[in-house]
């Protein structure tokens, strides 16, 4: 084989109208030389647009919390933790494997007692688990931003806090930091440890019936479980309503979500009724970023109705029309016993039986975990945090240090604490905030460094071409393997009109392709197209109904577009690398979910 | 075995079973086991190792018994070998068998003609083993199969080809080798219908590629299967998900098929016509019908079968052989995993890296 290797670090091009980009984020950040020798990929499943400056958080936390889960806390006995560096405002990571045998053994010995004790225990554990998460969300949601008035309220006097509010500014905001650093601790907690027991059975399946999809081994264990799908399910329930409550003339495509509101406290009862029920749908269920949780300006449902008003018409257009959209759940439950229990039947040996049956009992009972965890920690806790910070920023535009409260978003974590302790001094001085001479013009030249780098195609790898890719989490997550590498290299006779991804959910469909960047899009999607997109999250849940297959850049027999599309019954390749680049709005394409090809016919 | 009990020459399919091998050879029970389970094979009777023994007593090489013969032949001398197994050879396929065994099939012929209800019925002659050691059935000539063969007279010619296939060089090497006593030796021919196969082909109840028992593999080309046997041609393929029904196809460019030889008798190689070459030789139905047929072999005799099939101009499915695969059956001695103290042990195992423990 031909020595191959991606462009390297120390390599990549500077982006015109850019420079100074480095300043955004933190110094351990930035490539050093010696990175040239390792291999990094590009980590565009969750980060597939430029780092807003304080959005490096959502980097920076996660892989805080991932390393130590399987490098110290649980010990995972050929893998430490994930490195991760910015070039050119994208995330590349790196994970850093453990090679020493002596060592591995040791390791072993640590993760045997270590994970023992969460196997062992796990339903206890994912049930004190979620009482966790949801106080962690209470706690985010507790926050408060100060009020700084032209004195203190008298009660900070009489009540004896001894303290004044200006205090609170850092205090409070640190605190949404820590917070999100304690949610993502417990993301992760039980995340590495699911996927481990996946992994294992996923392994065994592979082996005993080497002909068996990837999607066959998840749709074996795949849950019942509603909480992804509750968002999509609400706005389900708020269409039947508006039928019933013969609101539905209300829910036109492309109608503004505003208007329709107004339109609905025009009609009397019912039309408070239905606006009841969306309040009460709400808290928590729209709380689902539109993307994945890892951008400011991915805004949840709460935030914006545009993307579950897009989907209202089609819904009410469905239940007037008598169709039921509920989740044939039962049905779905007995297609996942049917087939476990044929490829059960088919093994030979009584032990072999026996094996299968604990492998897919654990993989089932750490399943839900899997499934619903994005729920509590990206969306509901992340839209929560999201809402503190943009309300500092409110309090920061108030005092004239930044123009609207979105700008805090350009300042790094750790610059906003300066910039409050700037309003904290002026406030207790009876000065001025000094920042607007100094934070505005920064703000200003981020936005440009943004858009300048937006234009940038990132390589998909970076460096030398592994060995081995031996990280199960990496291989599982984020549908990365030997093979993806490969076509990365370009090392397979596709012409251009093939794109290959994982083989996510079975079967081959033809139809025009629809290409969406941005999930605020999806009203454009027609019935029986072909979904081509970046990544998708819970937010893209209403275009499952219309669409006839799924293809994204990004993704894993995990991911969310492949999990959605087996349980739609449709054909979806994830993980292409480059379907949005290569298929273009109007294309007719070929979606074959059995061998993981796309395919451009005309 | 010593029974008492005077052993028939000839035998329908429909009076053996799984249990006849030693009488009927592996070929001649399977098919009978295949028409007591209800699965349709082309009818037909088997020749039995008893006419065989009877026949191969009667003649004699030169005024010596054939047995006494091959003993006294020495392994290492090739030469020797090859003109004492010819002149062998010549014998059974020459010398009129004994009285009784000709009445017989001839017998037995002409009740399949009628059965069948054509005077000249075209049937395949195979020879069918009954030595459960594959090693020596995969000798040339334990394989034998002439198709198309019409009459009493050439079908009782082909019989005879078929014993005399024992005695090829490579056979009785073996034997000699082994130290297998000619006493032992037994062979029985299975006459059975052709069938007019518009298409035909083999089929695996479990991946011949990787062993997987999820799946049914069907090759499939147009005419008769010894086109797809011998390699003349590269057929569909399909591999059908038995949990699922999912499919995958393959469809090959067919260019050669071997139909029957239009003067009667025999098989003729030709090209297949252009408008077939790019066509799948069998429709989704027929394949489906296959899967399920071919299932419930498997399922009558419990493991994974090999089978030869064949579809005629009406559309009817046949069965034409099937037998136990062997190749992947070896190979799944070593079972593949156990139960663990814990479930979560399966994890432990997997993710352990390589531990010093471990050697």
């Amino acid at each position: 084989m031909p020595e191959r290797s991606f462009p390297l670090p120390s390599q990549i091009e500077a982006v015109p109208g850019a420079e100074g980009w480095e300043a955004m984020y933190p110094y351990f950040t930035r490539f050093q030389p010696e990175d040239d020798q390792r291999f990094w990929f590009y980590n565009s499943m969750h980060f597939p647009e430029v780092i807003p400056a304080f959005d490096g958080l959502t980097s920076e936390i996660p892989y805080t919390a991932i390393g130590a889960n399987t490098a110290r806390l649980f010990s995972f006995p050929t893998t430490m933790g994930i490195e991760y560096r910015i070039v050119n405002g994208r995330v590349y990571i790196t994970a850093n494997p453990v090679l020493d045998e002596a060592e591995q053994g040791r390791r072993f010995a640590a993760f045997q007692e270590r994970a023992g004790h969460y196997y062992g225990n796990w339903d206890r554990i994912y049930g004190e688990w979620q009482q966790r998460i949801e106080a962690l969300i209470a706690d985010i949601e507790a926050v408060e931003v100060p009020e700084l008035g032209e004195l203190d309220p008298l009660e900070v006097v009489t009540g004896g806090r001894g303290i004044a509010s200006n205090h609170y500014l850092r205090e409070n905001f640190h605190r949404c930091i820590d917070l999100y650093s304690k949610m993502w601790h417990h993301h992760t907690e039980l995340l590495m440890l699911g996927y481990g027991a996946y992994v294992v059975f996923f392994e065994f399946c592979k082996q005993a019936f080497p002909e068996m999809g990837d999607q066959m081994v998840a749709r074996m264990v795949a849950g019942m479980d509603v909480t992804m799908y509750r968002p999509d399910d609400e706005l389900k329930k708020l269409a039947a309503l508006a039928v019933e409550l013969d609101l539905g003339d209300l829910f036109v495509e492309g109608a503004e979500p505003a208007k329709v509101l107004a339109a609905l406290g025009e009609r009397g009862d019912a039309g408070a009724r239905w606006l009841a029920a969306l309040e009460a749908a709400k808290d928590p269920w729209f709380n689902v970023s539109v993307g994945d949780g890892f951008y400011h300006h991915h805004l949840s449902w709460a935030d914006d109705l545009t993307v579950p008003f897009a989907a209202l018409p089609r819904y009410v257009e469905q239940i007037a029309a008598g169709e039921d959209l509920t989740r044939p759940t039962e049905r779905l439950a007995e297609e996942r016993d049917r087939i476990a229990g044929q490829y059960r039947a088919l093994l030979d040996a009584e032990e072999e039986k026996a094996a299968f049956d604990q492998m897919l009992g654990l993989c089932r009972q750490v399943f839900p975990y899997i499934e619903s965890h994005k729920f509590y920690c990206e969306h509901w806790f992340t839209t929560r945090f999201f809402q503190k910070i943009r309300a500092f920023g409110a309090l920061l535009a108030e005092r004239g240090v930044l123009l609207t409260a979105d700008d805090v978003f350009h300042l790094r974590h750790v610059e906003v604490e300066d910039a409050l302790a700037d309003v904290q001094l002026a406030w207790a001085s009876g000065g001025t905030e000094l920042g607007a001479r100094h934070w505005q013009p920064i703000v200003a030249e981020r936005k440009r460094i943004v858009e300048a780098l937006s234009g940038w195609s990132p390589p998909p790898a970076l460096g030398a071409v592994p060995e081995a890719l031996n990280d199960p989490a990496v291989k599982m997550l984020w549908g990365i393997t030997q093979e993806t590498i490969e076509t990365w290299l370009g090392g397979d006779d596709d012409d251009e009109s093939t794109v290959r991804g994982y083989a996510a959910s079975p079967g081959v469909v033809e139809g025009v392709a629809r290409v969406l960047l941005n999930v605020n899009d999806i009203g454009q999607i027609r019935e029986g197209e072909v979904l081509v997109c970046p990544v998708t999250a819970p937010s893209w849940g209403p275009v499952f109904g219309k669409i006839a297959a799924a293809v994204s850049d990004i993704g894993g027999t995990m991911s969310h577009a492949a999990i959605v599309a087996r349980e739609y019954g449709m054909p979806a390749v994830v993980g292409t690398g480059m379907a949005t680049a290569r298929i273009r709005t109007g294309d007719r394409v070929r979606v074959d979910g059995d061998r993981g090809v796309v395919t451009v016919l005309s | 075995m010593g029974t008492l009990m005077a052993i028939r020459s000839v035998l329908h399919f429909r009076d053996v079973g799984l249990g006849d091998v030693a009488t009927v050879g592996g070929k001649g029970a399977s098919l009978g086991e295949l028409l007591r389970a209800g699965i349709r094979v082309p009818t037909g009777f088997a020749v039995t190792t008893a006419a065989f023994r009877q026949t191969v007593e009667h003649l004699t090489v030169d005024g010596e018994s054939i047995p006494a013969r091959v003993a006294a032949l020495d392994p290492a001398d090739a030469e020797g070998l090859a003109a004492a197994t010819a002149g062998i050879r010549a014998v059974l396929e020459s010398a009129p068998p004994p009285g009784e065994v000709i009445e017989a099939v001839t017998a037995a012929y002409a009740a399949l003609c009628e059965e069948c209800g054509d005077p000249a019925l075209p049937v395949a002659v195979r020879s069918s083993a009954t030595s459960e050691d594959s090693a020596e059935a995969s000798f040339a000539g334990l394989q034998d199969t002439y198709l198309w063969v019409r009459g009493a007279d050439s079908v009782l010619q082909h019989v005879r080809r078929c014993w005399a296939s024992l005695y090829s060089v490579e056979s009785v090497t073996y034997r000699l080798r082994r130290g297998i006593p000619e006493t032992d030796l037994g062979m029985a021919v299975v006459v059975q219908r052709m069938v007019g196969a518009r298409s035909s082909g083999v089929l695996f109840t479990r991946s011949p590629r990787s062993g997987d028992k999820s799946v049914v593999a069907i090759d499939a080309s147009w005419g008769l299967g010894s086109a797809v046997v011998s390699g003349d041609v590269t057929p569909d393929s399909f591999v059908v998900s038995k949990v699922t029904g999912k499919m995958k196809r393959t469809v090959a460019t067919k260019t050669r098929w071997h139909r029957p030889d239009p003067s009667g008798s025999g098989v003729v190689e030709t090209d297949v016509p252009a408008e077939l070459q790019d066509r799948p030789a069998i429709s989704d139905d027929e394949i489906a019908e296959l899967v399920a047929v071919a299932r419930r072999v498997e399922g009558h005799y419990g493991c994974p079968q090999d089978i030869e099939w064949a579809v005629n101009d009406a559309g009817e499915v046949f069965l034409l052989q099937s037998r136990p695969e062997t190749v992947w059956a070896e190979k799944d001695r070593a079972a593949k995993a156990a139960p663990a103290a814990r479930p979560f042990d399966h994890v432990f195992n997997l993710l352990g890296g390589k531990r010093p423990s471990e050697g």
